[in-house]
């Protein structure tokens, strides 16, 4: 298919129809409306489910029971909105269904603002709902990978039947790029033999639930999910390097965050100076190995995201103290600009670090100092 | 290669689409685009903006501080974006809608009477592609002819027969733009 300018969010809405999306309950917040503004019009055109419901606890529940059915459903909002969902989402879990929600961020807590910011990180990839559950998390940085990543997730859904998120920021979800469609797949509904899609009188009926009184038969439960997720870990760990070959410094950074620190990559290797990029894509699970190899290498690592340092316990957690981890974000809805992480990598290049410093409280040290 | 501009002006002026426009011209012609706009509540009523990128390469941060080049619609967006723009750069101002001259001399400042050339065309909503065409004597990465054949290939079939104007639009920003350029001392 030739390259078309296709804006974030709908193309993320046009790429899940495209992966056979049969049935979307979603209500309206920016920056992702435009994720149901596009289904509203798309989806009953090919006589499938819309349903803005009545607000997003109505949305996740209607998820809830099309996923029991075995079809492909999803939702998307922003920020306050997958807040709503969190019960539901420990609901989807604990009964075992697939479902696809995507988090297109905002700047927070509480009713914040409507600017990028990737402050739900530690919501979507360690808390959220409550119980004990792994969940699958994907950081698209363009416009093409929301799209490659929308149509991955409902696989990876199907196939752990687990949480598939994306979380994305309002930047990737507002901006337009050139990127290319995958072929529009005719509605192929799986024959799950877990699903409770009408016996028709034909087999055994099957019960789908999230209660196990029994304290045992729940730790069983959560050993399954334990289990599976350890799988999750071993196939599907996604990331991509930048000049990270010969790399001194190596940055990590997801999404818009990621994206920005590639530009300023660039100009420091114009400089002469030796930094790469390790760009996660997904967030959860982690590239743990790859960062733990990289320690032999760095001599620093630096985490640059969009809130106050998320997953730069992910990073610290992984490192173990082996190389110094400094950090560089902007919280509250403001997109660093390249040369603020031109600066970072300048100081961490000219000034080896002590290591024994917090970075969270080095960098707002920093930070206090300059707003 | 890697070029940055800023289009902004009040919302109603055509700045995203003259942005998108831009974009596809871009993309057409085989290169990385990206376009972001402002969609905050400024949208609604306020100034609007939009930040192209174009490279070459995988582009990093769809964002830049201080853009080589920049359209600039109205008196807000001259004043804020001749103060961000970077040394050396070029800002198109629509000349129509601002009442001061440049204040900076380490720039290019291209004044452009675009709501006057779009009303002798016979449509003052053509000022978008007036000043459009005025920033590509400034971008030789895009030529007049790639931003025509985007047009043509991406306008709504309803709006078709809108083309020549355009054409026209873009054809006498650029001319006009070139005249001031001859004005500028080598």
């Amino acid at each position: 298919m030739p390259k078309e300018l296709w804006k974030g969010n709908e193309a993320i809405a046009e790429a899940a129809v495209r992966a056979g999306l049969e049935a979307y309950f979603g209500y309206p917040i920016t920056p992702q409306t435009e994720v149901l503004e596009y289904l509203s019009r798309r989806m009953p055109e090919l006589g499938r489910a819309f349903v803005q419901a009545e607000s997003e606890l109505g949305a996740v529940n209607m998820v809830y029971g099309a996923a029991c059915t075995g079809v492909r459903v999803m939702s998307s909002s922003s920020s306050p909105g997958v807040s709503l969902m969190m019960e539901g989402l420990s609901y989807i879990a604990g009964t075992e269904v697939p479902a696809v929600l995507v988090n297109v961020m905002r700047g927070g807590p509480g009713l914040g603002n409507i600017a990028p910011a990737q402050s739900d990180y530690n919501q979507a990839v360690h808390g959220g709902g409550h119980g004990d559950y792994p969940r699958i998390v994907l950081a698209p940085a363009s416009v093409q990978e929301a799209i490659d990543l929308t149509v991955l997730s409902f696989d990876l859904a199907e196939k752990y039947r687990m949480i598939t998120m994306l979380i994305l920021d309002g930047a990737i979800g507002q901006m337009m790029e050139p990127a290319e469609m995958p072929e529009m797949k005719p509605v192929h509904r799986q024959d799950f033999d877990w699903a409770t899609n009408a016996t028709m009188g034909k087999r055994e009926r099957r019960l789908l639930t999230s209660i196990y009184l029994n304290p045992l038969d729940e730790e069983q439960t959560n050993l399954r999910l334990l289990n599976r997720w350890k799988e999750v870990q071993a196939n599907e760990v996604r990331y991509k390097e930048y000049f990270i070959d010969d790399a001194e410094i190596v940055i990590v950074g997801f999404g818009t965050a990621g994206r920005v620190a590639l530009s300023a990559v660039r100009t420091a290797r114009e400089q002469g100076i030796k930094v790469g990029l390790l760009r996660p894509i997904t967030v959860s699970p982690f590239p743990t190995e790859r960062l733990s190899q990289l320690t032999g290498q760095a001599r620093a690592f630096l985490v640059t995201e969009m809130n106050m340092g998320q997953m730069l316990d992910d990073v610290q957690l992984t490192v173990r103290g082996r190389v110094p981890v400094e950090f560089y974000g902007r919280p509250g809805g403001v997109v660093p600009f390249p040369d603020e992480i031109l600066n970072e990598i300048k100081r961490i290049n000219s000034a080896p670090t002590a290591g024994h410093t917090d970075a969270r409280d080095a960098w707002l040290t920093r930070m206090t100092a300059q707003v | 290669m890697q070029k940055e501009i800023i289009i902004a002006g009040f919302g109603g002026q055509g700045v995203l689409f003259g942005g998108q426009v831009l974009a596809y011209a871009a993309m057409d012609t085989g290169k990385d685009v990206t376009w972001i706009p402002s969609y905050g509540p400024e949208m609604r009523g306020g100034t609007a903006n939009c930040t192209v990128v174009i490279a070459d390469h995988e582009i990093g941060s769809p964002l830049v501080k201080n853009p080589p080049l920049a359209i600039a619609l109205n008196l807000p967006s001259f004043d804020k974006y001749e103060s961000l723009l970077a040394a050396g750069g070029t800002l198109i101002v629509n000349q129509s809608m601002v009442d001061r001259s440049a204040q900076r001399n380490d720039i290019h400042v291209i004044m452009v009477p675009c709501n006057e050339i779009a009303e002798e065309i016979g449509d003052k909503k053509l000022m978008n592609m007036v000043a459009m065409g005025a920033l590509l004597s400034a971008l030789p990465e895009v030529s007049v002819k790639d931003v025509e054949k985007a047009l043509e290939g991406h306008l709504p079939a309803r709006h078709k027969h809108l083309l020549p104007k355009n054409y026209e639009a873009l054809k006498r920003g650029f001319e006009h733009a070139q005249k001031e350029w001859d004005k500028v001392p080598a």
